[in-house]
């Protein structure tokens, strides 16, 4: 099952890719690992899901894609090429304290587009501001937006600098259960029409099934990869159909046996 | 009136007045009932405040009062923003010149008078020098810590967007210690107003430091003592307000609680 589920969905190119990679910290002068021989290929294009038991190591896992740690051992290259430091290219969205406080709206989105001229900035920003549905809200400041406005307001603004790859840790994590249904529904909608690469850690299995391409099953830590499941569902997806129940179903026994010791 | 209601409207008013008049009439009873020949009533002090006023030194001495604070505190802000937003960015700095900052930080300004002497004869300079003391401090810490503070999620947002070293700190760090800072500012502005009193007690002969003490030595004039007092109480809250206004300013204001 190992070696056919590592490899992307057929007739897709491959963008990310993780080889043997392992993760060791250093705590106190205790080795502490973390991650234990990841091999993952995240194709162009794809909605991936990580879940896993807390603190097994999936933002770790995120911040070694994103370039903020280098793993101990294996090898990451995007488009071929190693991994080497943070990247406009790729951009991690954090839970909602991640937009600047001091930024308006139209600030934050555009933060990261300081080299555009600036007609240029302007027009992506109404472009992203319409996109994440802000409009009116341009001169609000982060302290008069709800948790899922600032939230889309931070996919806003990583979306903006035109990544290739978005990295969501987390990211509904701190929003009420219905705000949630609405985020995912716009995260879906946001990724049908820009299509880019999006790697989404959760905890929450029903997000998982609902929106990615595969969910990859990280055991506790060291986290190996568990399983990889593939939800072959089209979107709009029915969360009361049968396949979707059975894959949910499959994905919690995975998390089951992840849990056992 | 229950303890969760917020007075609205006249209420707002009346009861601050209402305290502020009980505490002149006790003020003014007490003088009368104990029939003290030193210690002036309010009628008296307000005498003593119109006649400052009309022979034009009470303007003269609040001018040098300001003028003094003024330079101290603005030279304690330039040197001290700088100096602490370095602290707070590199630890190695930090780690150097904290230990003799912590030191010399609970020295009292007032025990810096005979070596302020010393080193600066009499004068402006000796003044202006304690009140930087005593501005210096409370500014330094503020850069530090509100540097040191800032979330590491915002500089990495940072790090992601591309921006160099000098750039996170510009477009990132600073503003997000903006509001620790002004905090910084608020307090060192209070302390150096405390200061500029005590300071204008010695090495000068102008100021509302020095009206009070003179006002005292010659003739005993707790009259005009206590006006000086009034005053230097009405600039102090004056200087608060103004800096509290900052706080409002939009791309601040999340920083500091406030009504929603």
């Amino acid at each position: 099952m190992a070696t056919e589920t590592l490899n992307p969905p057929s007739g897709l190119r491959s963008k990310l890719r993780m080889e043997h990679v392992s993760m060791v910290f250093d705590r106190d002068g205790k080795s502490m690992p973390v991650l234990d021989d990841i091999n993952l290929d995240v194709s162009d294009g794809e909605f991936l899901a990580l879940v896993g038991p807390s603190g097994c190591g999936k933002s770790t896992l995120l911040n070694l894609t994103g370039g903020f740690l280098s793993p101990t051992h294996g090898s990451i290259t995007i488009d071929g090429q190693a991994v080497h430091g943070p990247d406009p290219r790729r951009i991690l969205v954090f839970q909602e304290r991640g937009v600047f406080p001091w930024l308006t709206v139209e600030g934050n989105i555009g933060f990261g587009l300081s080299k555009l001229s600036r007609a240029e900035r302007e027009e992506r920003i109404a472009h992203y501001v319409q996109m994440v549905r802000l409009q009116g809200f341009e001169r609000t400041y982060p302290s008069d937006l709800s948790g899922g406005m600032k939230q889309r307001l931070q996919v806003a603004r990583a979306l903006a600098v035109n990544p290739d790859i978005l990295y969501l840790d987390e990211p509904f994590g701190a929003l009420d259960s219905v705000t949630r249904l609405i985020m995912r529904g716009e995260l879906l909608r946001i990724w049908q029409t820009e299509r880019r690469t999006i790697i989404f850690v959760t905890h929450d299995i029903d997000e998982a099934v609902q929106l990615a391409d595969r969910v990859v099953v990280l055991s506790s830590r060291p986290a190996k990869i568990e399983a990889i499941l593939t939800i072959d569902i089209a979107h709009p997806r029915n969360i009361s159909s049968r396949r979707y129940l059975e894959l949910r179903d499959e994905l919690l026994s995975k998390i089951g046996l992840a849990y056992t010791v | 009136m229950n303890s969760l209601a917020k007075p609205g409207g006249w209420e707002k008013f009346f009861w601050p007045l209402l305290a502020a008049g009980l505490l002149l009439a006790v003020w003014y009873y007490s003088v009368v009932w104990t029939a003290t020949k030193v210690f002036p009533s309010p009628l008296s002090v307000e005498k003593g405040l119109a006649g400052l006023l009309h022979k034009h030194v009470l303007w003269a001495d609040i001018g040098d009062s300001l003028r003094r604070v003024a330079l101290g505190f603005g030279t304690a802000a330039v040197v001290g923003i700088p100096l602490g937003l370095t602290m707070g960015w590199y630890p190695a700095v930090n780690q150097v010149l904290n230990p003799v900052l912590q030191f010399l930080r609970p020295i009292s300004p007032i025990a810096w008078i005979p070596v302020a002497i010393v080193f600066f004869g009499v004068g402006d300079r000796p003044a202006v020098f304690l009140i930087f003391l005593s501005a210096f401090f409370p500014i330094l810490v503020a850069c530090a810590s509100g540097v040191s503070n800032v979330p590491a999620i915002f500089r990495r947002a940072g790090r992601n967007f591309g921006l160099s070293s000098a750039q996170i700190l510009t477009r990132v760090v600073f503003p997000a210690a903006v509001p620790q800072i002004l905090i910084g500012l608020r307090i060192a502005l209070g302390v150096a107003w405390l200061v500029v009193v005590a300071a204008e007690m010695i090495a000068v002969d102008s100021g509302l430091g020095y009206l009070v003490i003179d006002s005292r030595n010659s003739g005993k004039r707790y009259d005009l003592v206590v006006a000086a007092m009034l005053v230097i109480g009405l600039i102090g809250l004056v200087l608060d307000l103004g800096f509290r206004w900052l706080e409002k300013i939009r791309s601040v204001r999340w920083g500091f609680p406030h009504e929603s």
